[in-house]
């Protein structure tokens, strides 16, 4: 099982009464609850939590792509994987966004992930969102009556302009280019770097990844009890496909806050995890459903009731409203895994064999949880329950994992070295 | 109130409903958010002296093909297929919200299509002193006071009728959304302003003083662009009571007015 550690990237101090003053934490969020001083101490400790994880052995690092969002800082993933890039040697680099449809030409995607390709020796791993409404629709303004058409072609672009050897002219329908030619080009040439697509429930996402041989992710807030519907789902229409049932076809995000005991745990992680739920999650329902985001097949098996349970996990904006913010809930319902390192290995274990995910990206910061809280959930899942869960599907070969150039080839980084300031 | 005729043209190889209805000279409506997914008294009433005929623009109710429509000029030549094939060339137009907005290009791209022009709160231009509502970021509580000045002419027109398919009726609707959002998203803005110089018919805007979309003053905005102001060929009216949609808050009073400039 791939053990992978993904950062969110949440402004830590939003005020207590954040959810009775403010309306939304996504889109319309007020700039006075914004301090970029504070922020540049956020940045600097949610890079080093990503590079502590790296030096402990997850086998990935994750980063996503949010905009005007209070609990995602990273319009940009491709600027903290290119720092982290430099700064990690053998953990691979897996970029959760970018959201396709959102930049003009998409060849820049194409681009910026050769470069973070080439730069950190062929560790990344490719995520193309279509991202939720409250990024493209609202808080970027594309059309949602346009965006899956557009975020189709896009990926059809980037993808040919990783693999097409002769510089091409791009003739689509929303994106027309005389010229296409990246520099750089890709490490992962065979035939180009892995892709993975986060997605909702949607049957058309999972149709698409099993046609394309993607890996299908499933990124829900609501952890392995909400999400094991919509994993079945997944399952069962791989198998209508003749998909054989490789648990690295799909990835699944889960919280987890792991201590010496339940009690301990509770304790350091109720008040981040009732901030992550209460106020991060605090989105105005009237950024839910841009008309045309969500396809008329999808809605026609929502109102019949097919995929009602599946749509509404997808969808964060109607989930938060329903979804609770108090500890004990949030534990029962399996949002956030708790407990001692044993109890959280028969858990993972429990989540990665009931939802047969061998890409488990891991929550251990979320909320406003300290960097030493932080550092402490990290060590101890990394020493005392990565080793007891690693094995897992170990029988499968996992074939949509980056493949870096030898070791022995690599550039050698130097090690970091904080300038001293000389006294005058 | 007595059902009107129905009628199919094609538009891009997509059907497009034609409802018709009354006697006398031909008058083209072209609705507004939400489209006709009924019949209306406002359409009986004028429907007293005209033939009133109203084409569905593509994707609103009883029509398909907005997913063909990529750019503005992709739908504007929509409109002018649908306005031809439901013999409405030279008519006497109106538009209401986003059909306002293309009652107006038809106007000024299309002189001789479009005879004398009624507009009721149409879409098209954005102030930004004056920034328009959004239609496609609102709370399902707040959405029919939005549209109407009494939210329940809404929820009436929205409602599924007897007999309606309960899968399909909510994704028509839907449908509707999606299709304005596809041609208007994200501020309404279609640059309209550069073309309502070239407007020669007599025009009429009408603007309900409730409206909490776009606001009661860009009527004036818009006599600005067709004629400099207000002046004999193009008229403002402000109905009292009435918002975004008032040819549902108030049929009889934007019926009167819209015979009155048409007579």
């Amino acid at each position: 099982m791939k053990l992978m550690w993904f950062h969110l990237m949440p402004y830590t101090e939003l005020p207590e009464d954040f959810n009775k003053k403010h309306p939304s934490v996504w889109v319309d969020i007020h700039s006075s609850l914004f301090d970029p001083k504070r922020a540049h101490h956020m940045y600097n400790d949610f890079m080093d939590e990503l590079e502590y994880a790296a030096e402990l052995g997850y086998d990935a690092v994750c980063v996503n792509e949010h905009h005007s969002n209070g609990y995602g800082l990273m319009p940009s993933p491709n600027l903290i994987a290119s720092s982290l890039a430099r700064r990690t040697t053998d953990t691979a680099l897996c970029v959760m966004g970018n959201s396709l449809a959102l930049y003009n030409p998409p060849t820049r995607v194409a681009e910026e992930f050769a470069m973070i390709d080439c730069i950190s020796g062929g560790r990344r791993i490719a995520g193309f969102p279509v991202g939720s409404p409250m990024d493209p629709c609202y808080a970027y303004g594309q059309n949602p009556s346009l965006l899956r058409e557009r975020y189709l072609e896009a990926h059809d672009l980037v993808k040919k302009a990783w693999t097409e050897k002769d510089t091409f002219a791009f003739n689509g329908r929303y994106n027309q280019q005389r010229y296409v030619n990246i520099w750089p080009r890709p490490i992962q040439n065979d035939p180009h770097p892995p892709i993975w697509i986060p997605g909702g429930g949607s049957i058309e996402t999972w149709r698409w990844c099993a046609e394309m041989d993607y890996v299908y992710c499933y990124l829900s807030y609501y952890g392995y009890k909400a999400g094991l519907a919509t994993m079945q789902g997944f399952w069962n229409e791989m198998e209508k496909l003749g998909k054989d049932r490789n648990p690295y076809r799909a990835g699944f995000l889960q919280f987890v806050g792991v201590a010496e005991s339940r009690q301990q745990a509770l304790d350091l992680y109720s008040e981040p995890a009732e901030y992550f739920y209460g106020r991060c999650l605090h989105i105005d329902p009237k950024f839910a459903t841009p008309p045309g985001y969500v396809t008329e097949a999808t809605q026609r098996s929502g109102i019949q009731g097919m995929m009602q349970k599946a749509a509404n996990v997808a969808n964060p904006a109607t989930k938060a409203a329903l979804k609770a913010t108090n500890m004990k809930d949030i534990v029962d319902g399996g949002y956030v895994l708790i407990g001692s390192p044993d109890e959280v290995v028969e858990q993972i274990r429990h989540v990665g064999t009931s939802l047969n995910v061998g890409n488990l990206m891991l929550l251990l910061q979320y909320g406003n949880m300290s960097k030493d809280t932080t550092k402490y959930n990290t060590r101890l899942f990394a020493e005392k329950v990565m080793p007891k869960v690693k094995d897992l599907f170990a029988d499968w070969e996992h074939k949509w994992w980056p493949k870096p150039m030898a070791k022995s080839q690599r550039a050698a980084i130097p090690a970091f070295r904080p300038q001293t300031v000389a006294a005058e | 109130m007595s059902a009107p005729i129905t009628t199919t043209v094609d538009v891009n190889g997509h059907p497009c409903r034609v409802w018709t209805k009354g006697q006398g000279p031909k008058l083209g409506f072209l609705a507004g958010l939400g489209g006709l997914p009924r019949w209306l008294p406002f359409l009986d009433r004028l429907a007293e002296t005209h033939t009133v005929i109203a084409p569905s623009l593509p994707g609103y109710p009883g029509a398909t093909g907005h997913t063909e429509l990529d750019t503005h000029l992709d739908w504007v030549l929509a409109v002018r297929q649908l306005i031809d094939k439901a013999g409405l060339a030279g008519a006497d137009l109106v538009g209401a919200s986003v059909g306002g907005a293309f009652a107006a290009e038809m106007a000024a791209i299309f002189p001789g299509h479009v005879r004398r022009l009624a507009l009721i709160a149409p879409f098209g231009l954005f102030d930004d002193n004056e920034p328009a509502g959004d239609p496609w970021a609102q709370r399902k509580e707040v959405l029919p006071g939005v549209m109407c000045a009494d939210g329940e002419k809404w929820n009436e027109l929205v409602a599924p009728p007897e007999g309606a398919n309960s899968v399909e009726w909510p994704i028509e609707m839907t449908r509707a959304s999606e299709a304005a959002a596809r041609a208007f998203w994200p501020l309404g803005n279609t640059g309209l302003q550069k073309r309502l110089g070239l407007i020669a018919s007599p025009t009429l805007i009408l603007w309900g003083d409730g409206d909490a979309l776009l606001p009661p003053s860009y009527a004036q905005k818009f006599a600005t662009g067709i004629s400099g102001g207000i002046n004999e060929a193009t008229r403002v009216e402000i109905i009292a009571g009435a918002g975004h949609l008032a040819y549902l808050d108030q049929p009889e009073t934007v019926a009167r007015a819209i015979l009155r400039h048409f007579s």
